[in-house]
């Protein structure tokens, strides 16, 4: 029998490995796909609660991160296309020029 | 039999993503970050979501990653890039911070903070009218508003991406 924890563990462990991915490299791509690794492991703990409560309302939630993921992404790689024609570079240590 | 779907589906979908975070080459990165949405979308199947999954494949496996692709192969990234100034002892606290991430995760998943009352839509009465039906007709009456926010949010986000990808800023 799955339960909805069987669910929610597994989306809690891509989140876990979404995260780490973000604090361990340092190619900008690589974080911006940790990045909709994490929104993917929310959008199942959405569908999971929404099966196991009965509800719709999850499963309409998933469509407006969708939503937000694809507009993110596209901004995002707009800026690392236009970081990398100034700094000929996507290695985060490089881009530091706002760093204090 | 759904079991042991599920408990394959869910090792292939943390394998990957697992091989995302310590691949080299982001092209392979990619590919195993495909393979995971792919994988997510069999689960949606399992839990009854069919649309979700159908968007799931089309959008995200299709045209995000696709997308991601795309720059990859543009940008022409040097592989020997990643591993040129380490920054000393950041991996190992990086990974135990991710282990206490996920233990306060389980707390909350074993607490009784989750909680909520069940709705209408049981698996007889969604099959009787079908999952698309009834999305669109949330989509298009309690949600009309949220709605129409989200084309204004992707048609400034299309703005957005052309004025930065202009040649002069």
């Amino acid at each position: 029998m799955i339960t909805i924890t069987h669910y929610l563990v597994l989306s809690a462990i891509l989140f876990t490995v979404g995260v780490t991915g973000v604090l361990i490299r340092r190619n900008a791509i690589i974080i911006f796909m940790c990045i909709e690794l994490m929104l993917n492991a929310v959008n199942l703990s959405f569908v999971a609660c929404a099966h196991y409560l009965n509800s719709m309302q999850g499963q309409l939630f998933v469509f407006f991160t969708m939503t937000v993921a694809a507009a993110e992404a596209a901004v995002g790689l707009a800026i690392i296309v236009a970081v990398f024609r100034n700094k000929e570079t996507v290695n985060i240590d490089d881009i530091n020029i706002m760093k204090w | 039999m759904s079991e042991y779907l599920f408990y394959i589906v869910a090792v292939i979908t943390v394998t990957t993503a697992v091989y995302l975070i310590f691949e080299k080459n982001p092209v392979f990165g990619a590919l195993y970050l495909i393979q995971t949405m792919v994988s997510l979308a069999v689960l949606y199947i399992l839990l009854e979501a069919q649309f979700v999954a159908a968007v799931q494949i089309i959008v995200y496996a299709g045209a995000i990653m696709v997308l991601f692709l795309f720059v990859i192969m543009l940008l022409n990234l040097d592989i020997k890039e990643e591993t040129r100034n380490p920054l000393l002892f950041q991996r190992i606290p990086a990974i135990l911070m991710g282990i206490a991430l996920f233990t306060v995760i389980c707390i909350v998943i074993r607490s009784k903070l989750l909680q909520g009352k069940q709705d209408q839509y049981t698996t007889a009465y969604v099959q009787s009218i079908g999952n698309t039906k009834l999305i669109g007709n949330l989509l298009f009456t309690d949600y009309l508003l949220p709605f129409e926010i989200t084309s204004i949010l992707l048609f400034v986000a299309a703005i957005g991406a052309i004025m930065l990808a202009k040649r002069k800023l």
